[in-house]
């Protein structure tokens, strides 16, 4: 079947910024004084767990940007038309994850419906709860269900330790060639953490999430592991979802950010003078504005830009998407003070080294200064902010969408979620499975990225080791 | 007699089992009541490490590994740390180098004094407060009532430092700690502080433990003196002995390390730096760098032996040869008076004040008030002052760093104005104080060096990789350095950098701001030779900006006294520093602690501090702190007195000698 690509606004950034990653990570490694404080975080146990956990999320959120349409099976071959549908790489590899449907609520791992309805069974009516559509289906009594469950679990852990087995073995074979000892050697080694890295914790993290894996899998195929929704869509492809919607904000954010914090930062800090006067009333000015306001007013600005110009945006994720792109760049125009303020304040600092001055008595220009004095000195201040920012936005998303500016409501995302289970928490008993989930993913999430962080900050931090 | 203090083999580690670091190694000595017992060594060498665990005070990470610590009859390595407490303060009290690092900015002078009293002599409310202002009294501090409702910010350092004295006495301590107590200080201060702590010791009968790197302190103050060389103890003996034959290797170098005044020969250096403690030693610690050193010295550690009372670790003690005397030659004095190279003439820096919401000029910081000077081509011309007064200013300002008020440069002939900067810049370097901050960590040497050339667009593109190989040969660095990072260099190493990026653009005048005031004895001994030969191969000129005065005269050939912003005196090097005529300079002269103990040489003690350059004295800036002022000083600013070759100074009461 043939398909079209389609690139979103924000697909496009998100690899632009890929590419811009992977240059970076480039440099920095041609860089030995950049260099050195990675290693040093490579050599953190829980840095590295934390990284193996953000990797996971990255690469979900990265599959499910590489987005397309089908192409209808009844069109004209010289005239395609495709489905106003815009799926990803993602949608294709979770299966029929996405198009297995309930009527509306339901448990996780439930066989019935969250809710009793009136079945005609015999010829008779009755009241009861309905079985599921594809929950659970393959069962005929409800007795069957949790030994269903239990062994599909123990499947999935048993496939998962099997292939981390593999896995580790290869990485030992490997590990004990390049190192030119035997496979023995290795092992010891790697059992009294004397490697050079953390490598027990690293195959500790793969096993466990390999297992996680194998039974998510296991019993994905059968049942709905986090239940459904209102309208029957499955909670955990939503939860899944949502992982680009959360890593665009992070991200895109950040992007918008940077170049203002560090262009305003810097040269508020370098010039100082009115340069500097303008710089700090213009951040005064804007901290002063209650941000929610701000983005409230531009998320509207954009809804109506789109609702008038519907020939712009031929499908609804095309809409969405520009509506998800306008909000991380609101966001990023309200959230660059906090950086400006300490980058103006570092360069007040750098500004007055000797090493500035004696560029100065060499009549170097103001643009090579900076360039080549200012702004490496300041560069780990930058990534620090960066890492630690992130897990800031994706919490702010999902604030703003429960208040009702986020993200579209079409969009998956962990603040629809939540926005959509708080009305649903009063009832009895309680649908707290939507919530659930989308605490679960967002804590794995901003947990990892926390101590990713943490292990950052330690790795450039000059008072601990004194690496620079 | 029991001694006061006593140290037996102490061990101080950082860090535990196999990867442990000793910072101090088997290190014994005694200190008795009443005496000063001084420890020299350069840093690096375990020196403060030392106090701090006499004080249990050990920063994260170190503990006390051997050895014992008696203070008098208690063993202070067994006391549980509530009774610590007691002997902190009560037992010994320690000083610290950096008085405004010591004291809480926010909390009145006073009651941090009575919080010791409180603690250590149970005393409360009125009299407490009356001990503590005369404890201010006991140390020299003016007005002591008043100081006490100060907070630090408003001392001056040498009060801050008399407070933190004060302080430490409080406790009524037998034995007192002073870790580098005046090395933040200037002359005619650290004289008054050092003044302070020896009639002290006097009075109360206390011990002393001097830690310094200064063998002019140690040769005024101390009573015994051992010398420290990477966690070790290698000699120790009473001060005369020591200092009229030292015995070590080391502490014979350090000594022959110094400038001396009237000497313009080679200093000699210790080649090489101590050793980082992260090497392990076998033998003699100090043999890597001893030009004596035999195959012993390098696979057996000396044992103490005991020559005239003095007690030394070297194989070699008793038959190394006589002590070699510097050659004393004079400077090469060029005759010939050619035009000169810098002429700078009524060069004002002020900064303005500005107060208020609508930052309204209020006032002028004068910094540097009508100051003119000249430099010949190949001639050393030292700015000497103490801090605050100016001195660096200027050489900011004569490269333009600094934009001046008013005021003339003209250099090789030509008035530089704002449309020729790049010619002066081609011209005239710097060289900074810290050779830790004034190279970006950053940048690879190869680049610092290639920044000025590619600036000013100095030689062709593609000969500037070949001239920076030179600058580093000229600079006495290996050819490949270029390709580090200033953090893999040594203090020394880094400052010999900084001299190659000044060289770079090939300029004809060098500003050296205190380029050795960072730097250890030895490795000072080093630069300055360094500097020595670049000027006589390539025939610069330098404008020396310093306080230290032996540097100055080992390495200028003029000098010029400043005294807040304006230049109070300036002669030739001999004339100003042998014969000193305002009575700033002759104190200034004689404050400097002397190794040679001098028959008729009386210090004098200059009272109060330097005045604030926002709101100078009227009249003479001296005259508040001068001994020889008359009415005269209190009116107008004295015009230039001419006493001869080229020697003048600013002064009502040398004019009125003449006259």
């Amino acid at each position: 079947m043939s398909v079209m690509p389609v690139i979103l606004w924000t697909d496009a950034l998100i690899f632009a910024l890929l590419a811009s990653v992977l240059v970076l990570v480039w440099l920095i490694r041609r860089q030995e004084h950049l260099r050195a404080p990675w290693r040093a975080v490579a050599q953190r146990p829980m840095a590295m767990g934390a990284a193996l956990v953000l990797s996971v999320f990255v690469v979900t959120g990265l599959l499910d940007s590489l987005h397309y349409r089908e192409k209808l099976p009844d069109s004209p071959a010289d005239r395609p038309h495709y489905s106003v549908e815009v799926l990803s790489v993602f949608d294709k590899l979770v299966g029929d994850l996405r198009t297995r449907q309930e009527k509306t609520y339901s448990a996780p791992l439930a066989m019935q419906l969250y809710a009793k309805e009136f079945v005609q069974r015999d010829g008779v009516t009755v009241r009861e709860y309905p079985r599921l559509k594809f929950g659970g289906a393959h069962l005929q009594t409800e007795a069957e269900r949790i030994p269903d469950i239990a062994r599909r679990s123990l499947t999935g852990l048993v496939q998962g330790l099997a292939v981390s087995l593999l896995l580790f073995g290869l990485l030992a074979a490997w590990q004990a060639h390049r190192s030119h000892m035997s496979s023995g050697q290795w092992l010891v080694a790697w059992r009294a953490g004397r490697l050079d890295w953390p490598a027990r914790t690293v195959v500790l993290i793969v096993s466990v999430l390999l297992m996680l894996g194998g039974m998510l899998l296991n019993l994905a195929a059968a049942y709905h592991v986090f239940g459904t929704d209102k309208v029957g869509q499955d909670v955990l492809y939503i939860s899944l979802k949502s992982i680009r919607t959360g890593l665009v904000i992070g991200t895109l954010t950040t992007l918008v950010t940077l170049p203002l914090a560090i262009g305003f930062g810097i040269a508020a800090g370098y010039f100082r003078g009115w340069v500097d006067d303008v710089i700090q009333y213009v951040y005064t000015v804007l901290n002063s504005i209650p941000g929610v306001l701000l983005i409230a007013a531009a998320v509207l600005i954009v809804q109506v830009y789109i609702e008038s110009n519907p020939d712009l945006f031929d499908t609804a994720a095309a809409r969405a998407d520009i509506r998800l792109l306008a909000l991380c760049l609101i966001m990023g125009v309200t959230s660059w003070t906090g950086l400006a303020r300490l980058l103006r304040g570092e360069s007040l600092k750098l500004r007055t080294l000797d090493y500035v001055e004696a560029a100065r008595a060499f009549g170097v220009s103001h643009a090579r200064i900076i360039g080549r004095h200012i702004f490496p000195n300041l560069f780990h201040l930058v990534l620090i902010a960066i890492v630690l920012d992130f897990s800031g936005l994706v919490l702010a998303e999902a604030v703003l969408s429960y208040v009702g500016v986020g993200v579209d409501p079409s969009m998956h995302s962990w603040g629809n979620m939540i926005n959509g289970s708080r009305l649903e928490l009063a009832r009895e008993p309680v649908v707290w499975w939507q919530l659930g989930a989308a605490f679960a993913f967002m804590f794995t999430l901003v947990l990892a990225a926390n101590l990713f962080a943490d292990g950052v900050r330690d790795a450039f931090d000059p008072r601990q080791g004194g690496r620079r | 007699m029991k001694p006061l203090l006593s140290v037996d083999r102490l061990v101080t580690e950082f860090g535990r089992g196999a990867d442990a670091l000793r910072v101090i190694d088997g290190v014994s000595f005694y200190v008795a009541a009443g005496e000063t017992y001084a420890l020299l060594g350069e840093s690096g060498s375990g020196k403060s490490i030392t106090a701090l665990s006499l004080m249990r005070l050990l920063p994260d990470g170190g503990h006390i590994a051997a050895g014992s610590v008696h203070l008098g009859e208690q063993d202070v390595l067994a006391l549980p740390e509530r009774d610590m407490r007691s002997v902190r303060g009560g037992g010994m009290a320690m000083i610290f180098q950096e008085p405004m690092l010591a004291l809480n900015p926010v909390v009145k002078v006073g009651t941090q004094i009575v919080e010791v009293l409180v603690l250590h002599q149970r005393l409360a409310g009125p009299a407490a407060w009356d001990a503590a202002r005369g404890l201010l009294d006991s140390v020299g501090v003016p007005d002591a009532a008043r100081r006490l409702e100060s907070y630090p910010f408003e001392l001056s350092g040498g009060l801050r430092q008399r407070v933190m004295i004060a302080m430490a006495l409080a406790g009524r301590p037998k034995l007192l700690i002073a870790d580098e107590p005046t090395t933040a200080l200037d002359v005619t201060i650290q004289a008054q502080v050092l003044d302070v702590l020896r009639r002290l010791r006097t009075e109360q009968q206390m011990g002393m433990l001097l830690i310094t790197h200064d063998l002019g302190v140690v040769a005024e103050n101390a009573d015994r003196v051992g010398v420290m060389y990477a966690g070790e103890l290698v000699e120790e003996g009473a001060r005369d002995a020591f200092f009229a034959a030292p015995q070590h290797p080391y502490s014979r170098m350090l000594f022959e390390a110094l400038p001396r005044p009237g000497d313009g020969g080679r200093l000699t250096t210790i080649p090489g730096q101590v050793p980082g403690f992260d090497q392990t030693q076998r033998g003699c610690r100090f043999a890597p760098r001893c030009p004596f050193a035999i195959a012993r010295c390098r696979t057996e550690s000396p044992d103490w032996q005991t020559l005239d009372g003095q007690r030394v670790r070297c194989h070699l003690a008793a038959g190394l040869p006589a002590r070699s005397e510097r050659e004393m030659t004079a400077h090469a004095k060029s005759g010939e008076i050619t035009q000169p190279l810098l002429q700078v003439d009524g060069l004002k820096v002020h900064f303005p004040v500005r107060r208020g919401f609508f930052q309204r000029t209020v006032g002028h910081v004068r910094a540097v008030d009508e100051v003119s000077l000249s430099i010949r081509a190949g001639r050393t011309l030292a700015l000497v002052g103490e801090s605050g007064c100016g001195k660096t200013t200027v050489g900011k300002a004569l490269l333009r760093l600094i934009e001046p008020t008013a005021g003339t440069i003209a250099l090789g002939g030509e008035t530089i104005l704002a449309d020729n900067v790049a010619m002066l810049r081609r011209q005239a370097q710097m060289v900074f104080q810290d050779p830790f901050s004034s190279l970006n960590p950053r940048m690879r040497v190869a680049d610092i060096l290639l920044e000025g050339m590619d600036a000013l667009g100095v030689g062709a593109a593609r000969d500037r990789r070949e001239a920076m190989t030179q600058l580093l040969r000229q600079v006495g660095l290996p050819e490949d350095a270029g390709g580090r990072y200033p953090h893999a260099f040594s203090g020394g190493q880094r400052q010999r950098i900084a001299i190659a990026r000044a060289l770079a653009v090939s300029p004809r005048l060098v500003i050296c701001d205190e380029p050795t005031s960072a730097l250890d004895v030895s490795v000072q001994a080093q630069i300055l030779n360094l500097l020595k030969d670049l000027q006589d191969s390539l025939g610069l000129a330098y404008l020396f900006i310093t306080h230290n005065l032996a540097v100055v005269d080992y390495l200028a050939h003029d000098v010029a006294v400043m005294y807040l912003g304006r230049i109070v005196e300036q002669g030739a090097a001999a004339d100003v520093l042998r014969a000193p005529r305002h009575p700033y300079t002759q104190a200034l002269v004689s404050a400097v602690p002397r190794i040679e103990t001098q028959t008729g040489h009386t210090i004098i003690r200059l009272p109060g501090d330097q005045p604030s350059p926002l709101n100078p004295p009227v009249g003479c800036h001296f005259h508040p702190r001068c001994t020889h002022a008359s009415e005269a000083c209190r009116l107008a600013y004295p015009e230039q007195t001419d006493l001869g070759n080229g020697h003048w100074a600013r002064c009502h009461w040398v004019a009125g000698q003449l006259s």
